[in-house]
């Protein structure tokens, strides 16, 4: 390694210094970085609303809190999780930061939108937090009527609307990578040519786009509702509670594609640069996104199996929901069929990659089993539903977004982190991971209702294990935190392409400047062309 | 990417020229129409489900709506449409003096249909037909599913009525830019997007209209 | 969007006038008992009205592409939002299996 590194003169973090040339930046990068810190919050607060359901959930007795604030503790941190940390993470963060880079332009199509988007976003949040910590919020994550508008004694519109506001902060993030694609591609960078980060992030906008308003409007209804006793939702004032979740549900499914189709764009990029191949099936893999995007928005009835809606309807959304599932398929065995014959090396983004791939399949595989109409009926509401969206949500998009955060720290900061440390995270996390939710199938098949604080005694040893995994994964994401950050400080520094990959973003320094590249760059070859466009490799 | 000698001062440093950034401001404008077709689809989804199960209450209660009111409001707001489509074509023109005299006539046309609307709303207050703890409604067999009429009624035409202000405040800062030289043929594209968000808000009124005054008028209990 | 098309002002008024004369049908055709027919008319209208707006007003007819597929995408995602809640309301009165 030449010791003679030293970081360009000139690039994005001493491009002005203050805390006003932060909180004024148009920079994409510097806004990547502000949502960082943001996100990173939030998970947090929404980690140590999970801490306390996972203590509670260590004895069978309701013993710890009372149920009524219990209810509180699992709405809160579903809340702050969905809405605060899934949603927005990857696009916000590494979407933001790369897709500009990775397309050859300067920046996002709107910046000034895009700063306005972490102000909406941070209004939101902590609008949102307030409304949480003085007063609480009992309805679930989901806010089902006629609870949220006319029972519950909580926070209820407060937190309605921060989350309404916090919306707008998606939707223009969707609008600007929309635009930033179409329009500021460099020449020779053709549709087929971009990086599948890129398809995956624009099927991503699409659905935020599109299905982010529904969910606005909804929750406009549910305030009104409750302040104003309107009728929409209540069945007393002569309204339809599924009504309410026939609206809620078209915005939150495709919101769970929101939440994993970049972190499958994430998966791509490592997949190759780490086998140091092209993608397998590169077209198919851009239209298995698009393919998620289309068909996320057809099947949101299967949340309501139970509810009341029609037995015709749910056969369609069951039908449909068993449809979705073949475009997620594709992907796993295309990354599977990329890695045959390559030339395969398991840095901390690799090992991450691959319990992303392992813990997708599994959390996707039982979205199979809760298609089927009558399978759903038996394990609606119990720890099986939760067990299978934690698998997607914690062992599919966080892990993803860890492994694009440790892929492009180097890019982003022009430093490494400690690998050994790394890699031993990964594994806490994983087996923290595994030690958490895989108990939670088990319960859930065995009858174990979710939102209950107290238990059967006959649980409790599978909850105890669930909760020793729960802390072990606490510790697992305390320690990047650890390591990343003091790597800005103490890390060592690299070169352009520290992974010796292939990809614009290589191309430019690290950290790259203001303007991204020096020269807007001219693209004659296509995705992933390895072995030959390598550059600035550092042995 | 040659674009002159000097740029155009409305370019943006991070496009190549004015053509690739007033397409993106385009299609910019076009994603957040999108967006709101949804964002209103929501209520359209709410009212149709209610209107197919409550059809008498909602007939009654459309009744009290004021169908020469409503229609006057919709001739003034498709006429500001054709004022800010002529305003856009003086842009285009680079004819400065008639695109503020159109967006003046699109404001002034805008205001007397916020006008309007909130003599409307007065009068339901008067009538004791705004939804929640005050609300009156006769006959009394009507009474619940009435509410719900006019509390998507309140919630379509209020949500309406914002974007209508959201947009005077944007033509507002449109005919400032007229005034002060930022809008010239070359560089119309404000006007334009701004244009397409006001044709937007004139069609959401488009069906307002007949969904909510027009409902069973031609029954025998024509107030 | 076409920044290089001037639509001519006698298009303009043509469409206002189509526009006013829908409206004037609009309102009469709701004073006229016709069954089952009233609510598909008046929203055909509507439809109308909106599609020249679309076309004319808005210069789709003059634009690109790509602005069609955004239109209609849009128009698309409602009509499954539609579509498919009202399934389930059209749906529920149907016989129930066993």
């Amino acid at each position: 390694m030449p010791s003679n590194l030293l970081l360009p003169p000139r690039h994005y973090l001493n491009d002005g210094y203050g805390v006003w040339s932060w909180l004024l930046t148009r920079d994409h990068k510097r806004i990547a970085l502000l949502y960082l810190a943001a996100v990173t919050f939030f998970f947090f607060i929404g980690g140590a609303f999970a801490v306390m359901i996972r203590l509670e959930l260590a004895t069978p007795a309701g013993d710890m809190v009372s149920d009524d604030t219990y209810n509180k503790l699992f709405t809160m941190h579903g809340v702050m999780m969905v809405f605060f940390f899934l949603i927005p993470v990857i696009p916000s963060v590494l979407g933001n930061f790369l897709i500009p880079i990775m397309i050859g332009a300067k920046d996002l199509a709107f910046p000034k939108l895009n700063l306005a988007s972490w102000y909406i976003y941070m209004i939101g949040a902590t609008f949102t937090t307030y409304a949480i910590v003085t007063g609480g919020l009992d309805t679930g994550w989901t806010f089902y009527t006629p609870f949220s508008t006319a029972s519950s004694t909580t926070n209820v519109i407060p937190a309605a609307l921060g989350i309404f506001v916090t919306g707008f902060s998606s939707i223009l993030t969707g609008l600007n990578f929309i635009v930033t694609i179409h329009k500021m591609r460099a020449p020779g960078m053709t549709w087929f040519r971009l990086p599948l980060f890129v398809w995956s992030h624009y099927a991503t906008s699409l659905i935020m786009v599109l299905g982010t308003p529904v969910l606005a409007i909804t929750l406009l209804l549910v305030a009104a509702e409750r302040l104003f006793k309107f009728g929409i939702f209540d069945p007393e004032l002569g309204g339809d509670p599924i009504l309410f979740q026939h609206l809620f549900w078209f915005y939150s499914h495709p919101a769970v594609y929101i939440m994993i189709l970049p972190g499958m764009g994430v998966v791509s990029e490592l997949v190759a640069a780490f086998c140091r191949k092209p993608v397998f099936g590169y077209s198919v893999v851009a239209f298995s996104s698009l393919g998620i995007a289309i068909l996320g928005f057809l099947v949101w009835g299967h949340h309501m199996f139970v509810a009341g809606q029609s037995v015709y309807a749910a056969l369609i959304f069951s039908l449909l929901s068993f449809l979705v599932a073949i475009p997620s398929a594709i992907k796993v065995f295309n990354w599977t069929a990329t890695m045959y014959k390559g030339a395969v090396s398991w840095e901390t983004p690799m090992l991450y990659a691959i319990g992303f791939i392992g813990l997708f399949t599994i959390g996707g595989l039982t979205g199979l089993f809760l298609a089927a109409v009558g399978l759903n009926v038996h394990v609606t509401d119990t720890y099986f539903i939760i067990a299978h969206f934690h698998y997607i949500m914690v062992g599919g998009t966080i892990m993803a977004y860890l492994g694009g955060l440790h892929y492009w720290w180097p890019k982003i900061s022009g430093r490494t982190y400690n690998e050994l440390l790394a890699k031993v995270s990964a594994a806490i996390i994983f087996f923290g991971f595994n030690l958490t939710f895989f108990p939670q199938f088990i319960l859930g098949y065995l009858g174990m209702p979710r939102r209950y604080h107290a238990y059967p005694p006959e649980f409790q040893v599978l909850n105890v294990l669930s909760s020793a995994g729960a802390s072990l994964l606490g510790v697992g994401y305390l320690l990047p935190m650890a390591y990343l950050a003091w790597s800005l400080r103490y890390g060592k520094l690299v070169g352009s392409n520290p992974w010796g990959a292939v990809g614009l973003e290589w191309t430019t320094t690290s950290p790259p400047p203001t303007e991204n590249f020096a020269e807007t760059p001219v693209v004659t070859w296509e995705a992933y062309d390895y072995p030959t466009r390598v550059e600035g490799h550092v042995a | 990417m040659p674009n002159g000698v000097t740029h155009h001062p409305a370019l943006a440093h991070h496009f190549d020229n004015l053509e690739q950034q007033n397409e993106a401001a385009t299609l910019g404008m076009w994603v957040f129409l999108v967006t709101e077709v949804l964002f209103f689809g929501g209520l359209f989804a709410a009212y149709t489900i209610y209107r197919n199960w409550y059809p008498a209450a909602f007939a009654d209660a459309s009744h009290h709506l004021d169908v020469m009111y409503g229609a006057i409001n919709t001739v003034v707001l498709i006429g500001s449409s054709l004022t800010i489509a002529l305003a856009v074509r003086a842009a285009q023109t680079g004819d400065r003096r008639t695109l503020m005299l159109f967006l003046v006539l699109t404001m002034a046309l805008g205001a007397v249909f916020l006008g309007i609307k909130s003599v409307e709303y007065y009068q339901k207050w008067e009538e004791h037909h705004i939804p929640g703890p005050s609300f009156q409604y006769e006959p009394a067999e009507y009474f619940r599913h009435a509410q719900v009429f006019l509390s998507l009624y309140f919630v379509m035409t209020g949500l309406h009525a914002v974007h209508m202000i959201i947009g005077l405040g944007i033509m507002t800062w449109m005919l400032v830019w007229a005034w002060n030289g930022t809008i010239t043929k070359e560089y119309a594209s404000p006007i334009e997007i701004s244009g397409l968000y006001w044709h937007f808000v004139d069609i959401v009124w488009i069906f307002l209209f007949p969904l909510l005054y027009l409902i069973g008028r031609h029954g025998p209990t024509v107030h | 969007m076409s920044a290089h098309h001037i639509v001519p002002v006698r298009t303009y008024v043509i469409i206002f006038g189509l526009l006013m004369l829908g409206t004037y049908l609009t309102v009469q055709a709701a004073f006229l008992d016709l069954g089952a027919f009233n609510t598909p008319i008046a929203l055909a209208i509507a439809i109308a009205k909106a599609t020249v707006v679309v076309l004319y007003f808005m210069h789709v007819k003059y634009s690109p592409k790509l602005t069609w597929i955004v239109v209609i995408g849009s128009v698309f995602w409602l009509a499954v939002l539609l579509i498919m809640t009202f399934g389930d309301y059209a749906t529920r009165a149907w016989r129930t299996f066993g």
